[in-house]
């Protein structure tokens, strides 16, 4: 457990990141030297491949990255919503939980490959375009808000009821029981689901061609698949498996550092 | 301080109902330490929430301090709860917050500035002896220093009222003690009504003044804690008590006791008489023999309290005599 709080340097903070990535388990180790290979073999391929994979890849971080940050935003407070609107909890509402959660359920249920093209109007009024990978962006977070509430739910039910109950009994009100209590303590859970998300929105954004938002995936299929190009596939395939790791390793360590228990 | 008048809560679980409190009344003076002690289940934990709404009764009045908390809702009630600490079971504390975090929590709830929460959780922090604990959290403390983290909170907002849920029967004995200790010391400090639970009877016997017996969510017996452990008056007082102070005599004494001329006695001494030396006096002035077969001495909050199984043997009218004598004494003396 991480409890010096002397340790808080921005230098030490980038240490224990890169310690916790590749320094201290095999799965580090492991990482670590796929990274260095993937960077080499990327190297034997002709400039314009080269070229593509690393655009793709940018690709693929911008729709992903602005994608999980929206999603949180609007999905975190729909989570606390459903989380405190329960039977029993602070303030406790029937209607607003049901209807929230069905309409939760309705958008985890539709396919994303469905819910790009049937937002297409939606999108194309909120950035202007329904082509690329700014438009892409739209059904990705569409996508994620509903798996972000259930996961923010999931997380703020780990909270022990008795806290809650000790809060409410020194008066605070609802407010100060969700900034003060539920989010603080279930921080390190809801890291993991921010982990889990981005995770999640890569495996989405690889659909994103279907719509010209290029990225990784867009590239395994156009290059790999339809130009027989098996080496560009695997390629691809190499990358989107440092990145996934990557991300989760830094995901657990955050949760762990943050896990005060 | 807290007057309880026909509570009642029913809780439904499917189509059956269950009665956790009956019509309780009960009243709490100002700066006493009350004890209600029950089995699981009695509804003794209902009974305590309820005096700060976290169970709101279908009928009954709780009043704090003067204020009718029953008909309070939102932020009236909050305010109201400022004022009565709680403490619990299992802690409750913040798992995310130091020691000094948890304690400047319900004064961050008030709005309390920041130097004055910095004095105030230092001041209770040494009160609780955790001075040196500040930066820890929860998870790096043992229970018993929890629980000091727990009173410390509860204090922070200088309440008139602590209401202590099962407070230390997660803990072991010898913690138990101290944490009894430190809750009767900021009683007499403080002058703080503490109202606790349990169904501990060593708790109720060592700090509480008076004590509340529930039973199926009514209470059966009531009154000064001496009272009830000397000469309790329901079954189940009796029950409780017996655990803790009441004697088991052998089988074999008894019967020879039952067969014989003999006369096996029990002798409880109460306050000052528990340190005369009664039987020194009976057999100087009879002439009968005392033999005992068993002696102990308790205490009752600050009373102590002698228990003597003796067996007297001589002549009829000497044992009459000595009987005699021992009625007339400030004692209480059953034949067994």
């Amino acid at each position: 457990m991480h409890t010096k709080r002397t340790e808080c340097g921005f230098r030490q903070t980038l240490r224990s990141i890169v310690h916790s990535i590749i320094g201290t388990s095999a799965a580090g180790v492991m990482i670590a030297i796929a990274t260095a290979v993937l960077l080499l073999s990327i190297r034997t391929f002709n400039p314009t491949i080269q070229h593509l994979l690393w655009q793709a890849t940018g690709e693929t971080l911008y729709m992903v990255g602005v994608a999980v940050v929206l999603a949180e935003l609007i999905g975190l407070p729909l989570g606390i919503i459903l989380v405190v609107t329960e039977k029993g909890h602070v303030l406790a509402n029937a209607l607003i939980n049901r209807i929230l959660g069905i309409v939760i359920n309705i958008g985890r249920s539709v396919p994303f490959i469905i819910l790009m093209v049937a937002i297409i109007p939606f999108t194309r009024r909120v950035v202007g375009t329904s082509i690329g990978t700014t438009a892409a962006m739209v059904p990705l977070t569409v996508a994620a808000i509903p798996f972000v509430a259930r996961l923010v739910e999931t997380a703020l039910k780990e909270v022990d009821a008795g806290v809650v109950e000790a809060a409410l009994a020194m008066g605070a009100s609802p407010l100060q029981i969700i900034c003060k209590v539920l989010i603080p303590e279930a921080l390190p859970s809801l890291v993991l689901g921010f982990t889990i998300t981005a995770v999640n929105l890569i495996g989405y954004s690889a659909m994103a061609g279907a719509v010209g938002g290029g990225g990784l995936g867009d590239l395994a299929v156009r290059y790999g698949y339809q130009r027989f190009r098996g080496d560009i596939m695997l390629l691809t395939v190499a990358v989107l498996i440092v990145l996934v790791q990557i991300m989760q390793s830094f995901g657990d360590w955050a949760a762990e550092r943050l896990s005060k228990k | 301080m807290i007057k309880i008048r026909n509570l009642t809560k029913i809780f439904t679980d499917g189509h059956r109902e269950v009665r956790a409190l009956d019509d309780v009344d009960l009243e709490i003076n100002q700066g006493e330490i009350f004890g209600i002690i029950g089995l699981s289940g009695a509804g003794k934990s209902t009974l305590v929430r309820c005096i700060n709404m976290l169970e709101r009764p279908q009928a009954g009045v709780v009043t704090v301090d003067g204020t009718d908390i029953t008909s309070l809702k939102g932020r009236a009630l909050r305010t109201a709860r400022q004022r009565i600490g709680m403490i619990f079971q299992h802690f409750n504390l913040l798992s995310s917050r130091t020691v000094f975090d948890n304690v400047a929590f319900p004064l961050e709830i008030t709005n309390t500035p920041k130097q004055e929460i910095k004095t105030r959780v230092l001041e209770l922090l040494e009160l609780v002896g955790l001075e040196d604990r500040s930066d820890s959290y929860p998870a790096q403390l043992s229970g018993g220093q929890k629980q000091r983290v727990g009173i410390a909170r509860a204090l922070a907002n200088r309440p008139q009222v602590l209401l202590c849920d099962e407070a230390t029967s997660a803990l072991d004995p010898e913690t138990t003690t101290a944490v009894l200790d430190l809750l009767q010391d900021i009683n007499r400090q403080m002058g703080l009504t503490i109202l606790l639970i349990t169904h501990e009877m060593p708790v109720i016997q060592q700090i509480c003044d008076r004590v509340a017996v529930i039973e199926d969510g009514s209470i059966v017996e009531n009154g000064p804690v001496l009272q009830v452990f000397t000469a309790p008056k329901t079954r189940q007082a009796r029950r409780l008590v017996r655990g803790v102070i009441e004697i088991d005599i052998p089988q074999e004494l008894l019967e020879r006791s039952a067969n014989g001329k003999q006369n096996l006695l029990k002798i409880s001494f109460i306050g000052a008489s528990a340190g005369k030396p009664i039987m020194a006096e009976l057999m100087q002035r009879f002439p009968v023999t005392v033999n005992i077969l068993f002696g102990r001495i308790d205490q009752i909050k600050d009373t102590p309290f002698g228990t003597l199984v003796v067996e007297l043997s001589g002549d009829a009218p000497a044992l009459q005599e000595a009987w005699q004598f021992l009625t007339q004494q400030d004692l209480q003396v059953e034949v067994l």
